[in-house]
């Protein structure tokens, strides 16, 4: 017998980024985390085989619903965020989609920020049409807001920590405490604040959704996404059958009661990861985990840089606003000091002076910022959203998540500061000859 | 109620969990989808010697069923217990009775009444916390389905 695990130690969060779920492989010592490129797994015996579809012992059938490289990537995700355990899922999109599977059922209504990803809002209006379910879309910064929309039917409040690209902080433990008192639970998309410089389950959110792509891998390589789960949610409070009820795909199993605080991320991953099939590669979890071992040193430079960047931008004259919620000015500044003390993230917008054409001509300009559609990568990143990924949406609805036609959405990397402001003036400048012709 | 962390310190579970080689679950049901026939099961499957404690049962998992644990006619280590709180206090005095090492009330059995009665007379108690899932916390595979162990450790263990 070894001796005991010190699990009543708490270990801080650089040294949980780099360790968490990746204790050495038993059979070979490896200290990486191996790549477990295998699509199955050999059965000790049938009364083990039959043990893991029975669900009575944890146990690797099948990669579409477990893999071990996968599995060290979510308990490490799960830990950093303080939840229970995680699924992850082959992308952030197909992560909240399965999260909200598991939990709605056709006639139930879900209740969304306006203010969310262009693609999350494609997402829920498509889920909607086809699942038959309500879809409410409302200003995320008023609590009572949130309150006022509420129906009988209303089964998830769903929000970001930080909005894209307004830079709306959300007021999590005040929309956690509505939906609390609704019995529903509050899932919040925490993919740009990441673990390190906010932890939505600890103000009260019950389930935190990632797009991995994005900090947490951190260098562009791979798509991915997860669910954590708080466990804090009573999934048996009689608004979620399709959770607590005996299950037809398990000979009447019920999840919530057999699994307890388990049972909801027992169903996300033995029903809806099993039965919709959007699952992680394992090369990409190795890739992701790479990325969290360095996630708080990065993230530290991230916000630093950002900070620098909307603090030069906000002393131009041609620049009509700059949303980073970390400035002195910022409407959010409040919210962005009580739920983001390390930095108000990497990711925000400011708006030229001339429209859609002087946005254009900015990106024209630039050559150290990559213009493309991500965000979160250790490269610094410019994109147009009114042109790309909010092309979808019509004008009022971007009108409703904060856009103008001159808006510019930065994604600050861990470059040198000087170059990456260097690199803003070429494209001032760029924008200056189109006025001066 | 009292805080039941007070009962969940993970140094005195692992030593529940290593001490222990018979494992008396009170309310074991034969119904195979009970959280109690899992733990059975579960324990069965890693080594432990299961008996079953349930007066509306005959056996469960092929293992005789008692109508008490005063009943049982051989050394206890562990009492689990699958109860509502009240049946609690009088189960645990006959732990004490029987000499037992430890009790064990799974996830909402919170009587404190009955953990303080057990401490007092010097057995482990955990509480509102499940046998099986500790088990795999620290020496199963909780790890291959996603789940936070809380376990941080660089060294090499194999796994049961």
């Amino acid at each position: 017998m070894s001796e005991d695990l010190h699990a009543d130690r708490e270990f801080g969060f650089h040294t949980r980024a780099v360790h968490a779920g990746a204790r050495p492989e038993p059979g070979t010592g490896a200290r990486a985390v191996p790549i477990y490129q295998t699509s199955s797994y050999v059965f000790e015996d049938p009364e083990s085989a039959a043990a893991y579809f029975n669900l009575q012992e944890y146990g690797n059938t099948y990669s579409r619903i477990m893999n071990p490289t996968v599995a060290a990537l979510e308990e490490r995700l799960a830990n950093l965020e303080g939840g229970i355990g995680a699924v992850a899922f082959a992308s952030g999109l197909a992560a909240q989609s399965s999260a909200l599977f598991t939990m709605l059922t056709p006639g139930d209504h879900v209740l969304a920020s306006a203010a969310l990803y262009g693609g999350t809002v494609t997402q829920l209006k498509h889920l909607a049409r086809k699942l038959s379910l309500g879809l409410t879309f409302i200003d995320p910064d008023d609590p009572a807001g949130w309150r006022a929309a509420l129906r009988d039917e209303t089964r998830v409040l769903f929000a970001e920590t930080i909005g894209n690209p307004g830079g709306n902080v959300l007021d999590i433990e005040a929309v956690a405490k509505v939906a609390g008192e609704a019995g529903v639970p509050l899932m919040v998309d925490n993919t740009f604040a990441t673990p390190y410089l906010c932890r939505p389950i600890e103000w009260g959110a019950d389930i935190v959704v990632h797009s991995a792509t994005k900090f947490i891998g951190g260098h562009g390589t791979s798509i991915g996404g997860a669910v954590v789960d708080s466990g804090d949610f009573d999934w048996s409070n009689g608004k979620f059958g399709i959770v607590a009820d005996p299950s037809p795909a398990y000979h009447g199993l019920a999840f919530h009661e057999t699994f307890g605080t388990y049972g909801y991320l027992m169903k996300l991953r033995s029903e809806t990861l099993r039965d919709l099939g959007g699952a992680m590669a394992p090369v990409n979890a190795f890739l992701f985990m790479q990325g969290l071992e360095t996630l708080p040193l990065r993230m530290e430079r991230h916000v630093a840089n950002a900070r620098a960047v909307a603090q030069w931008l906000a002393e131009r004259d041609d620049v009509a606003g700059v949303r980073h919620s970390g400035l002195a000015g910022s409407p959010y500044a409040g919210l962005a000091a009580k739920y983001l003390p390390k930095g108000a993230g990497a990711v925000f917008c400011f708006d030229l002076d001339g429209g859609r054409e002087a946005g254009q001509e900015f990106i024209r300009g630039v050559s150290l910022f990559s213009h493309l559609a991500n965000v979160g990568d250790a490269k610094s990143l410019i994109i147009h959203p009114a042109s790309t990924t909010h092309r979808q949406l019509s004008d009022d609805e971007l009108a409703a998540a904060g856009i103008g036609p001159g808006t510019i959405r930065l994604s600050i990397g861990i470059e040198d500061p000087e170059d990456l402001i260097w690199d803003l003036e070429q494209g001032f400048a760029q924008v200056a000859k189109l006025r001066h012709g | 109620m009292a805080e039941p962390a007070t009962y969940q310190d993970p140094a005195v579970v692992q030593r529940v969990l290593r001490r222990t080689k018979t494992v008396a679950i009170v309310g074991l049901s034969s119904n195979p989808l009970r959280a109690s026939h899992f733990v059975g099961f579960y324990a069965m499957r890693h080594g432990y010697r299961v008996i079953p404690v349930n007066p509306r049962e005959e056996a469960v998992l092929g293992q005789r069923s008692y109508p008490t644990l005063a009943d049982i006619p051989e050394p206890v280590d562990l009492v689990d217990v699958f109860r509502a709180p009240p049946a609690v206090p009088a189960i645990a005095k006959d732990a004490v009775t029987i000499g037992a090492g430890a009790l064990w009330l799974q996830f909402e059995v919170i009587s404190p009444e009955g953990a303080a009665l057990a401490a007092e007379a010097g057995l482990d108690v955990v509480m509102d916390r499940c046998f099986k899932i500790e088990h795999a916390r620290y020496l199963g595979r909780m790890h291959v389905l996603g789940f936070n162990t809380g376990v941080v450790s660089a060294r090499r263990v194999g796994f049961s």
